[in-house]
Order: C-alpha cells, then structure tokens, then sequence
C-alpha cells in the first residue's frame, strides 16, 4: 500500500495498461498539458503515435474511438469535463452503445470515455454536471464513478482491458485526495460494490464524488448512536444490486446519496430496485440525498446550497429515523 | 485530381478498369438483390423498411473493387449495396434484412446496420453522417498498422450537413490519414432536394482543409475507378485524406415503401427518367460490348449467374431460423451485456 493522490492512481493506471499493452492508445484535447494532471507525462514516454491533442471536435472524437476501437485497438478517448460528453453524445449513444448488438456481438468496443465531472468549484452550469443517470439509461455503455484513489486505479486499468465501451467518471474534487493503493497490478472488477463502513442501524448508498459527505455524515450519527452503513457501488452499470439489497436487508434503512439531480437520478434507481427487492425488509421510506433538479449557478454561496453535503445526508438518515412527510431530503 | 469536374455530360472517356466483366457482375448482383427486396418490401414481407441503391451502384463497386479485406468502409442508411461490393455475402445480407439468424449481424441489425467486420465492413449506419467519426477512427487505427491499410468513408450529400464531415476533414488533414471521404450526391436529402438544403459546393470544402477533393461522374464505374485509384494511391503511400464527389441519382425512393406515405411527389418523372437513361449498369454494359469485351451470350450467362446467386441467399435466408427471444444468440448475447467489462 502507498498513499497516493485520486489524480496520481489515475495517471499510474494510464501508464501501467499503456506500457503493458501498445495497443492502448489515448486522444483528446490538451492531454499532453494534462489540464487535471491525469495524463501528464504519457507523450513524453509513449510518443505522438499512441497520445494525441485533438481539435475540440467532441462530435467526431467519440465516433473516431469507437472506429480505433473496431480497427483493433484499446482507446481512450479523453473529453475533460463530463459536460463535453453531451457535445459528443451521437457517437456514444448511437454508435458505442448500440454497436456490439447491431452486429449480434461479434463488435468489440474496448473504449474509454473519461471525464472529469460534478461541480462544487463555480465552474457554473456547463462544467459541473453529473451525467451518470443519461449514461445508465443509454444500456450497452459501463459507467463507473469510483470514489478513492485506489478504486480509481483498479477500474481504469479493468476499464481499459475490458470489452467496454464504459464511460469513466472521475469525481473532479477528489482529484487531491490522497488514499491507500495496494502496489503491483492493481484491479478492481465492474459490477462489485465495496462496503466503506460496516453498521447496523441504516444503510447509506453513497455514489462518486459524495463520498467524504457520507463519511463525516456517518461519524456524526455514530456519535448519536446511529450505526450506518455506508455501501459504494462505484460502478453504476453494472450495478452490484445484491450487495445494496444485501445491506438494506440487514439494516432495513436506506438512503441514497447522489449528486445527480434528483430526477431519474441513480439514487430514484436504487431506491426503485431496493422497494422491488427488499420491500418487506424497510422500516421506512427510503429517502435520496440529490441536487434539486436545476442547472447549477455560478456563485458558489448558492451552488453549495444546493449540492448534498454531510448536513444534508445528516439531515436524511435522521429523517429516516423519523419518517414523516416527503420522502426525499431536497433543498428546493 | 486537381480542378476535375466531370460530373453530368462531360465528354471525358476515363480507361476501362483492367477487370471489368467481375465489376458488371457486381453491380448486377447488387442490383438484383435490391430488386428482390423492393418487391418483397412492396409485398408487406419485410420488417422495416429497405433504402433502395438502386442507380447508384457503380460508386460502391467502383470503389470497393480497389479495396483489401483489411481495408475498411462505413456505409449509410442505403448500405446494401457496399455491403455487397466489398465482398460481404449475398445470403448474409438478404437473411439480415429478413431479421433471421443466418443474417450478417444474426438478424439484430437489419437493413440499416449490415457489417462484417472481417470483410472491414464496419457497417451500414441509421444515423446520417455517422460513418464520419468511426471511419477517421479506423483510419488513425489503419496508420498506426503501418500496413498501408486505408478507410473509405461513404455518406450522401445530406450528410455534407453535418458539422462531423468538417470535423473529419480537419483531423484527417492534420494526421494525414488514409482516409476516402467518397460523398454520393445523389441530390436529395430523404425527401429534400439538395438545392434547398446545401449552400455552396461540398467538394471546395475539403479544399479548404488542404483537402484534394474533386467532382466526378458516379455513374460512370470508369470514372469512378480512376478518381478512386489517384486517391488511394495518395492515402497508401501515408500522403494523407482525399475527398471523392460523385454525381449520382437513386432512382428508387428514399425508401421502397415511401409512396405509401408521402403527401405529394418531390421529384419530376422526367428527372427521374432522364437519369435512368444513364442508369450505371446499363451504360457500362455499352461501354463493355463496343470495346468488345461482352457479347449477348456472356451477357446472358452473367445474368443466370446473378439470378442463381440471388436464388441461392434468399433461400438461404428463408430457411434461416427466425430471431426471437428464445434463440441462443439472444441469450448469449444478454448474459455478455449483464457483465459488461468484466470479460
């Protein structure tokens, strides 16, 4: 184990799967700058050929990955803030995703899309999306949003050796905080949540970039007496169901924290599967700890009023304890 | 290429390619199969629906009879008809568009999505200009090969009006890729004249990206051949894109059942027959006998060799298993999206 920085275990993995397969290769605007410090260093020890700065041509680059991908190579394609997926989404959506069944599975599409995603830093409303709920309702694409350094690593490194296409969302936050990373080959497998505090008295699913809230939340309700779980399934498709329903099984309570606005976000998605499969388990209305269903503003005093925060999750789980009124925790 | 514009009426004679009877064959076997599935389109017995090439054959075969297996090519909407020129099989793409398991894609893609990847078909595409990203992608993918592999990109003129034909411009421009922009102005747009929808002439764009582009006549298969054989000879030596404009007509519709529903014609019975009097099999058939290389009875035998093939694929695709939920394909094929990456 070495403590690392979330931005660091990134860039190890880039390094690792690119020196261990040259196939792999990596595209997208500014990467050889490394606006986030996540690909710095790759031009310089794997040259023009496998890393390119591209034109900023979203539309067209998400489409070139997925004709790489076909011509037998391992792509990452790098759109920087998650917002710019939206700009290349034809390509994603229409083609990534729907490839591998047009052809009835003979396509393989080993692709990354990563950004960066979430706001929190005043980047106003077109840099500061959550767009995991589209990505989950596309099928055929993975969506990870790892939480710590060391998920991180091991997913991308999965994601880059796996058959994909998965979109990688990197909590932007989280770029600075530092964790544990076991050494060597380090990989995580899709679809298998991880259980970041064990407790008995309530489960709380905590999604990306909300994890520090959840945690300070779930000290704070130790100290009150309230033993909560906190369950991360850092990767949303696929999604370890069983390990939620595992849980709330056990607890009886659950809430979901999210910073996806709240419509159709992943947390209605897990409180959805949650009634479907452990109905006769919950003591009481599942409650989501989301972003109201808006475009986040510019000036930070109201931006963070309305993303979830360690009080909002506080304010949630309490809620559940005394459950009266809406079921869901939501500022506006 | 330079300046050439021999599209419509030009008096240019371009050499016969040095195999013609196999490009004959081709465009009848593409032009057979497509008759077939317009009448069975029109006789209610197709899921879907069907984009005739009809008239425009000779730019596919054309094109694709310069291509290698690990060359690739994306196609549109109007696919059959690539699908077929670079080398994909007849009864593959008749039991696709029948949505049966024996078809190309196992009968999930249909009409619309026809590939063989072996053959470098990287498929047929719903989406208009959506050949653009993926066939620059599996140009990048061909050049790093270093093998001298290209991709040949096909779209119509109402892809030119989409922002991703520039984007792959100025990508491939700058990477020099090899890369064939082949644009199919077969002047609509679906049900839109081109005159109403693009401004200016779409091959000067590519030359503003340094792009070498020029405007030829796409019903002319010699025409074709040449204009293509220049701008592969540029591409495989890793001197980077061309950009191909070929003047062409579809003279079916948009699509084969389009009569049942459109509110009022949009386009002139004379236009349409005006172009069916150069229609590209018909004139290069002439080109063959007055050259003397195709009489009446080689004729005859290259036609009962088309109708025996198309016999052949549409038997095989009747006698090919219907898809449903309860085929093995389907099953497989869930199981494999339930664990995503984790293969």
């Amino acid at each position: 184990m070495t403590r690392k920085r979330f931005t660091q275990a990134v860039n190890e993995a880039f390094l690792e799967e690119m020196e261990r397969d040259p196939r792999v290769i990596l595209f997208g605007e500014d990467v050889e700058i490394s606006l986030f410090g996540d690909t710095r260093g790759l031009r310089e020890r794997f040259g023009p050929d496998r890393i390119r700065d591209t034109p900023i041509s979203e539309a067209l680059l998400t489409g070139m990955a997925v004709g790489a991908a076909v011509a037998g190579y391992r792509v990452v394609c790098h759109l920087m803030f998650a917002n710019f997926l939206y700009t290349g989404m034809d390509a994603i959506a229409n083609q990534a995703a729907k490839l591998r069944l047009m052809t009835g599975g003979k396509a393989r599409m080993p692709i990354v899309y990563y950004a960066a995603y979430g706001g929190g830093s005043s980047t106003a409303a077109q840099h500061s999306d959550s767009p995991h709920p589209v990505l989950m309702n596309l099928s055929g694409v993975n969506v990870v949003a790892p939480s710590t350094p060391a998920d991180a690593k091991g997913l991308l490194k999965a994601a880059i050796r796996g058959d994909g296409p998965t979109v990688f969302l990197a909590p932007r936050l989280r770029g600075g905080t530092t964790g544990e990373v076991p050494d060597g080959d380090h990989l995580v497998p899709m679809g298998q949540a991880t259980v970041h505090r064990e407790g008995t008295d309530l489960t709380i699913v905590s999604i990306g970039s909300t994890l520090n809230h959840t945690m300070t939340a779930a000290d704070a309700l130790a100290r009150d007496g309230i033993q909560a779980e906190v369950v991360d399934p850092r990767t949303l498709v696929p999604l370890d169901e069983d390990a939620i329903v595992r849980s709330v099984q056990k607890t009886g309570r659950l809430v979901v924290v999210d910073e996806a606005r709240d419509r159709c976000s992943a947390a209605s998605h897990i409180a959805a599967i949650v009634v479907d499969r452990a109905f006769a388990s919950l003591k009481a209305p599942i409650k989501r700890v989301t972003t109201p269903d808006t475009a986040l503003p510019f000036a930070p005093k109201l931006e963070r009023a309305l993303l979830p925060d360690a009080g909002k999750v506080i304010a949630a789980c309490r809620g559940v304890f005394d459950h009266q009124g809406d079921s869901r925790c939501r500022t506006n | 290429m330079g300046d050439t514009d021999t599209h419509s009426g030009s008096a240019t004679v371009w050499p016969l390619p040095p195999d013609p009877i196999p490009m004959l064959e081709r465009m009848m076997l593409i032009r057979s199969v497509e008759e077939k599935l317009c009448a069975d389109s029109r006789a209610g017995k197709l899921p879907g629906n069907v984009h005739p090439y009809v008239g425009q054959e000779a730019v596919a075969v054309g094109v694709c009879a310069l291509l290698r297996d690990d060359d690739f090519i994306t196609s549109t909407h109007r696919g059959h008809g690539h699908f077929l020129a670079k080398g994909g099989d007849a009864g593959a793409l008749v039991a696709e568009v029948y949505g049966r398991t024996g078809g190309a894609c196992g009968g999930f893609g249909g009409s619309m999505h026809v590939a063989d990847l072996s053959k470098g078909i990287l498929g047929a595409n719903g989406i208009v200009g959506g050949g653009f990203g993926i066939a620059t992608g599996a140009a990048l993918g061909a050049m790093l090969e270093g093998n001298g592999a290209v991709a040949a990109c096909f779209f119509g003129d109402g892809a030119a009006g989409q922002g991703t034909m520039c984007e792959a411009l100025n990508v491939a421009a700058l990477w020099r890729l090899p890369l064939l922009l082949v644009c199919e102005h077969n002047g609509y747009s679906e049900f839109t004249a081109s005159s109403v929808v693009t401004a200016g002439s779409i091959a000067e764009r590519a030359r503003a990206y340094g792009v070498p582009s020029a405007v030829i006549d796409g019903n002319d298969l010699a025409a074709v051949y040449s204009a293509t054989s220049a701008a592969l000879e540029v591409a495989r030596a890793g001197q980077g894109p061309s950009f191909l404009e070929f003047r062409t007509y579809r003279t079916r519709g948009h699509l084969e059942a389009e009569n049942g529903f459109i509110s009022r014609p949009y386009r002139s019975e004379a236009e349409i027959s005006a172009w069916r009097e150069r229609d590209p099999l018909k004139t290069f058939e002439a080109r063959l006998r007055s050259a003397g290389l195709l009489d009446t009875a080689a004729l005859e035998e290259l036609e009962k060799r088309v109708e025996r093939r198309v016999a052949e694929a549409v038997a095989f695709a009747d006698s090919s298993p219907v898809l449903d939920e309860n085929s093995a394909d389907w099953a497989t094929l869930q199981v494999s999206a339930a664990l995503g990456a984790r293969s």
